[in-house]
């Protein structure tokens, strides 16, 4: 399964949702906000929305800024 | 008691103050204390996934401050929108300080696109800030469509100039009926305090804190500059006339002519 997150593609070979997503690349849901294929994804729905092959995910966070 | 009172509340500083350029968030933190803001603006970024850093708002304690979330890095309408939306989704409040930059050199804001972005986001229940070029017809414009308040530029982001856009300022003071937040540009307390003592409800700097030797004194400073503006303006500046007024009595001089 081919995924692109925040502009670069991965290559995953089993199935995840996007919980597990984030505990594989050790973000915390409550920190990031997750959009998939330009749609905002609630924190209440990642453990059970499955990623397809295709996604084009952005997983963004607050920095400082003016 | 004089406050802030923005889309109906209430705020006791005048002085919001930006997140960005700070050598450590213990340096930010400082400031933003010392400041005595209880606004900051925040910006919204991709994650680097290969190199995580620790959250931003674990050093910010949002019991005391409204977290600000900025649009910075829109190019147009689109892009703000969407920034606004995910700054939502992250569970702040729908505060937004709009800004649409177009132009990597100068940082400008897009009147255009700005105006179009104010009146999406108000229909979906954001409470507007926008960094907007200091225009008084765009001022009004943004107001109609239902901005919270208005923040023209004092001069373009980061550069230290102070106010240059003076008189337009002035203008969009006298004519506003919603918060004047003078934002971008102003470098000095001295800038600050011009910027309030002419009308303005507030300013809003990073750079001026962030990128100095002492961020925490110089916060310390703006606070005092704010405040000082402030108590002039609310005192009545006197008038300025070309020819000198004696202060001290004309009579009784010691001299018989």
């Amino acid at each position: 399964m081919k995924i692109t997150i925040n502009g670069e593609t991965k290559e995953f070979r089993e199935q995840l949702t996007v919980q597990q997503l984030l505990q594989r690349l050790k973000l915390q849901s409550d920190q990031v906000v997750v959009e998939i294929n330009r749609t905002i994804l609630p924190p209440a729905v990642h453990h059970d929305t499955e990623l397809k092959s295709g996604d084009i995910i952005e997983l963004v966070q607050f920095v400082g800024g003016g | 008691m004089d406050h802030l009172i923005i889309a109906g509340r209430k705020f006791n500083s005048r002085l919001l103050v930006g997140t960005g350029k700070f050598s450590s968030n213990q340096a930010m933190v400082t400031a933003m204390e010392n400041s005595a803001c209880e606004i900051v603006t925040v910006a919204l970024r991709r994650v680097d996934i290969d190199n995580p850093e620790d959250s931003l708002l674990s050093h910010i304690n949002l019991d005391r401050y409204l977290l600000l979330p900025n649009t910075s890095g829109a190019r147009d309408a689109e892009e703000a929108v969407r920034l606004a939306r995910l700054a939502r989704a992250a569970g702040c409040e729908p505060w937004v300080k709009l800004e649409v930059t177009p132009d990597p050199y100068y940082l400008l804001p897009d009147p255009i696109e700005t105006l179009k972005a104010a009146e999406i986001l108000v229909k979906e229940g954001f409470i507007v800030l926008p960094y907007m070029p200091a225009d008084p017809v765009l001022a009004r414009h943004l107001e109609e469509v239902g901005t919270a308040t208005v923040m023209p530029l004092g001069a373009p982001i980061g550069t230290n100039r102070g106010l240059r856009t003076r008189d337009h300022i002035a203008i969009i003071i006298e004519q506003a009926n919603v918060p004047v937040i003078v934002d971008a540009g102003l470098g000095a307390p001295s800038h600050a305090a011009e910027a309030m003592e002419m009308g303005a409800d507030a300013v809003l700097v990073n750079t001026a804190l962030a990128d100095t030797t002492d961020p925490a004194l110089m916060a310390q400073a703006f606070r005092k500059g704010v405040e000082a503006g402030r108590e002039a303006y609310l005192a009545g500046l006197g008038g300025q006339r070309l020819q000198a007024e004696a202060s001290s009595p004309l009579t009784g001089f010691l001299r018989n002519d």
